[in-house]
């Protein structure tokens, strides 16, 4: 595993001076964005382990807001798309993530529950403020002034 | 944004668990990790959520809840081979109620009871059924094994096993294949300060019939309502204390 992984490392660094030389090894599909600021060895060295970190915080915790490393903001950036220029999924092997784990012989299986493609729905993905109709904050307005409407038309 | 790469434990420790730090003479210091005021950006212990059902307010033809919350959580047309009404997930479902001697029939949405004490995380034998501190009760799939034990043990039916392969799932919530699931009070949308979708649903139907809020606050519509009318818990016998009550049931 190690071998594996100081391999991809060194070709993560190799690639873009020799991408000839290398026939036959994984060509990691290029992100959109900022680069990470660890850089990708870093990355490609421990993305299970910021992943597994950050799911249990989420699911366990709660924690929604300071989380690096979820799958849905992996695709934000790592994302390859086909010839029609939609999203390819993990049943394409030009997939982001299929492309070294095929290699490696690796099988990722966070895709039996997780999608493998960005989303349109992005509406809960921000914090709610208190404008928006479905927040919180909104919903307990709209019951005080019910009530207080009750309580006028009761008197 | 941080460099990982560069956090050492300490950081890690400072960043993650929010540590409050109360002096309390000099030289000794109390620590506490989470907490209410330490840490608002996660699941509140000093809170618990709950829901309100008005079966009165509940339209017998109206299922404006089951729909929404298909649409936000992606259930309900799974297909496949094993795809049936007796495999089918149902996370909220509509219950018609009738009273044998008087006629009376009333209507009312039955999901996840989110109990203070949940047969499905007692019986659990992996840890994956699980309750968080704010009255959450979720199923971690990561390590769920699919044994259904919690099926078998929830009194309200509210649980369901994925028996197909789910392609593109809904951000909202990850499901797959061979692992249980269930309402998660939309947890997803609670934790960045929304109602759930049900609620929203319910609201904009005109019916009204959920009242959504935090049962440990006194002052809170949810809990007054509680206090002035009579309401019952579902199976009330097994001393569950589910954050889901019914009205005029």
């Amino acid at each position: 595993m190690r071998l594996i992984l100081a391999f991809l490392v060194l070709l993560g660094l190799s690639l873009p001076l020799h991408a000839d030389d290398h026939e036959g090894l994984p060509a990691v599909p290029k992100a959109t964005g900022e680069p990470h600021p660890e850089g990708n060895e870093y990355w490609r060295k421990n993305h299970m382990t910021l992943l597994l970190h950050d799911r249990d915080l989420t699911l366990r915790e709660g924690e929604r807001e300071d989380i690096r490393a979820s799958l849905e903001s992996c695709f934000d950036c790592h994302t390859v798309k086909d010839e029609a220029g939609e999203a390819v999924t993990i049943e394409d092997e030009r997939h982001f993530c299929r492309v070294c784990h095929d290699y490696a012989a690796v099988k990722p299986d966070c895709f039996t529950c997780h999608r493998s493609t960005p989303s349109d729905n992005v509406a809960n993905r921000l914090m709610a403020t208190p404008e928006e109709p479905n927040s919180i904050a909104a919903y307990l307005e709209r019951l005080k002034a019910l009530e207080a409407d009750e309580s006028e038309a009761s008197q | 944004m941080t460099n990982r790469a560069e956090m050492t434990r300490r950081d890690i420790l400072k960043s993650g668990a929010a540590v409050a730090t109360l002096t309390l003479a000099p030289g000794v210091t109390l620590m506490t990790f989470g907490g209410s005021e330490a840490n608002a950006a996660r699941a509140d212990a000093g809170k618990r959520w709950g829901l309100l059902i008005d079966a009165n307010k509940c339209a017998a033809d109206c299922s404006a809840c089951v729909t929404a919350c298909k649409t936000e959580n992606g259930w309900g047309n799974d297909g496949g081979e094993h795809s049936g009404p007796e495999t089918e997930s149902a996370w909220i479902r509509k219950v018609t109620l009738r009273d044998k001697h008087t006629g009376r029939q009333v209507s009312a949405p039955v999901m996840c009871q989110h109990c203070e004490s949940p047969p499905c995380v007692d019986v659990c034998p992996t840890g994956a059924s699980m309750q968080r501190v704010d009255g959450i009760v979720l199923v971690d799939k990561h390590i769920c094994i699919g044994c259904r034990y919690c099926m078998m043990a929830c009194p309200f039916k509210a649980r369901s096993f994925v028996h197909s392969d789910v392609p593109e799932q809904s951000v909202n919530a990850p499901r797959g294949k061979g692992v249980v699931e269930s309402c998660t009070l939309c947890v997803h949308r609670v934790d960045r300060g929304r109602i759930p979708a049900c609620v929203e649903a319910c609201e904009a139907s005109g019916n009204s019939a959920i009242l959504f809020g935090d049962l440990k606050d006194p002052e809170s519509p949810i809990s007054r309502a509680l206090k002035q009318y009579s309401s019952i818990a579902l199976r009330a016998d097994l001393e569950l204390n589910p954050g889901v009550r019914y009205q005029n049931l």
